[in-house]
């Protein structure tokens, strides 16, 4: 049997995310509702990921949730694909993607997650007492692209 | 009895979330602490702190009197025989280990071990390791339709004689009500050694090991309004009196010589170490707060929330309930439509509904029922029928939002 152990660098590639039109729909957001059905919509966004690539070696240790992460390094520039069971999670994953998916090591490397979570509004959800993961998330997509 | 000035005396409980009154379902997991708790751990570190069983000095003497009280209060709690089959242990998950390590020499190769399919890991994960010293045979007892244990099952399973019987009171995912006192009559009559896991059950039902009649009952205090930290493991004593020590060290032993070493008796024998003062001065103060209260009162009461809040979730549509019998004790467990039970959580916990959602340290369970989890309402003496509205609205307006 063979494995196949990435998705393919169109995949990768595919993924477009607009960090400049997703913040100002959080910005926008005047109470958690609000802000909680922007990331669950953004998480619908996010496609999903084949069964296939669903696998205990891509798993994310220290979500309650599956959550899976796959990285790519192309041209120079950090891709990632992702994906989890759970929607906030997911749509979590999004607002990390759009900040970190197509950026360079520097570019990552100079990125503060949670100054990004504060101004979203999503003070707290970062913290490693949090099982949703995100903490976990933020520290392998920080570790992929050293 | 007057709830307010019950609910009053948890400081925990007064505080709002993001704007949001906490509403605190989550009893099952940890208790909430009365005053006269936190007062009692006080008091002890301001005035009679001091290391117990060991100095001459007044201090000590007056930390030790104060210490072995609490061993005394909690023989007559559970109407333990003699105040020796009380010992102090960190918790449930403590005694349980204390009692699988302490019985490796008593179980052969082949022997059999049977476990409660709905058992936290705790009263599974420890004869596991004992099965693996021994290579005996762990088999799990199946439930019923109800999510109860398989009376039929397990009277089948006693036939193959097995050498110790685990069994949880009150299952922590579900809040299932078990029937201990005939279920270890029945592993009795086969000679099993039992234990029964009364975590969940000693904090909502009077507990009569006698009447159980197992050979251990374990539990701990922080579910029962006391400190965390701390746990009690009983056993009759001629059970007790059989194990082997897990830890050696100081205050577990008679005398220490480089040739030989004899163990002290019993309860100090399995209390090794500087045992947690504080905490179980904490724990006495935690029975004495349950021993105030008209317990039949809160029982009944607690019964009636658990009712009215099952019947609001299968109101509420798209709930699926697990195992939510009439008899269950403290807990209901639930999930909304498909949707992930940490979504649910999430935005629960955004109108300050503290509910667990997960696995519960229970994955056997959630294997035989096919989930990967589910959400967990719990109940304590100090929830009122307005804290369960609360839920049951936040509940629907997760429901809008998800659905």
């Amino acid at each position: 049997m063979s494995q196949v152990s990435q998705p393919s660098q169109e995949t990768f590639l595919a993924l477009k995310l607009d960090s400049s039109e997703i913040l100002p729909l959080f910005a926008q957001a005047s109470n958690w509702q609000e802000r909680y059905r922007q990331i669950m919509l953004l998480g619908k966004a996010l496609p999903k990921l084949d069964e296939a690539f669903r696998v205990e070696s891509a798993q994310v240790r220290g979500c309650e949730s599956s959550a899976w992460l796959y990285h790519s390094e192309i041209a120079g520039k950090h891709y990632f694909v992702a994906d989890s069971d759970a929607r906030i999670v997911k749509g979590l994953i999004g607002l990390l993607l759009a900040a970190c998916h197509g950026k360079t090591s520097a570019e990552i490397a100079r990125f503060d997650i949670e100054g990004y979570f504060d101004m979203l509004g999503l003070t707290g959800q970062l913290s490693p007492s949090r099982t949703n993961g995100l903490f976990a998330l933020a520290k392998a997509i920080k570790a992929f692209s050293v | 009895m007057d709830f307010h000035h019950l609910r009053a005396q948890f400081p925990t409980l007064e505080q709002t979330l993001a704007g949001y009154p906490l509403c605190y379902l989550d009893t099952a997991a940890t208790s909430q602490k009365p005053k006269q708790v936190l007062n009692a751990m006080a008091r002890y570190y301001e005035n009679d702190n001091a290391n117990v069983h060991r100095a001459a000095h007044q201090l000590s003497s007056r930390a030790t009197s104060n210490y072995e009280a609490v061993r005394d209060n909690l023989c007559q709690f559970i109407k333990a025989k003699q105040r020796e089959e009380i010992i102090f242990t960190h918790g449930t998950t403590e005694s349980i280990n204390l009692v699988a390590y302490g019985l490796t020499g008593q179980i052969k190769s082949g022997d059999l071990i049977l476990i409660d399919t709905a058992a936290h890991h705790a009263n599974i994960v420890p004869w596991q390791e004992l099965a693996k010293r021994t290579s005996a045979i762990i088999k799990p007892i199946p439930l019923d339709s109800e999510c109860r244990l398989d009376e039929t099952a397990y009277k089948l399973l006693l036939q193959e004689n097995p050498a110790i019987v685990a069994l949880s009171h009150v299952s922590n995912a579900l809040g299932t009500l078990n029937p201990v006192n005939k279920f270890v009559a029945l592993a009795k009559e086969v000679g099993a050694i039992t234990l029964v896991d009364g975590a969940q059950a000693i904090a909502h039902l009077d507990i009569d090991v006698q009447a159980i009649g197992c050979d251990f009952y374990v539990f701990s205090g922080h579910k029962m309004y006391g400190p965390t930290g701390v746990g009690v493991l009983y056993g009759r004593f001629d059970s007790l009196d059989t194990l082997m020590p897990l830890m050696t060290g100081g205050e577990m032993i008679k005398t220490v010589s480089f040739e030989t070493t004899e163990f002290n008796q019993l309860p100090n024998r399995l209390e090794p170490g500087t045992p947690p003062i504080a905490e179980v001065i904490g724990l006495g103060a935690a029975i004495d707060f349950l021993n105030a209260l008209p317990r039949e009162v809160i029982a009944k009461q607690e019964a009636e929330l658990l009712s009215y809040l099952q019947t609001q979730l299968k109101q509420l549509g798209d709930i699926t309930l697990y195992g939510a019998n009439t008899s269950n004790i403290g807990a209901v467990a639930f999930n909304l439509a498909d949707e992930h039970h940490q979504d649910v959580g999430i935005l629960l916990d955004q109108q300050g509904i503290a509910v667990r959602s997960g696995h519960h340290c229970a994955m056997p369970l959630m294997q035989s029922l096919g989930l990967k989890g589910c959400c967990r309402a719990s109940l304590g003496v100090y929830t009122s029928k307005e804290d369960i509205d609360r839920f049951i609205e936040a509940l629907a307006s997760v429901k809008e939002m998800l659905l």
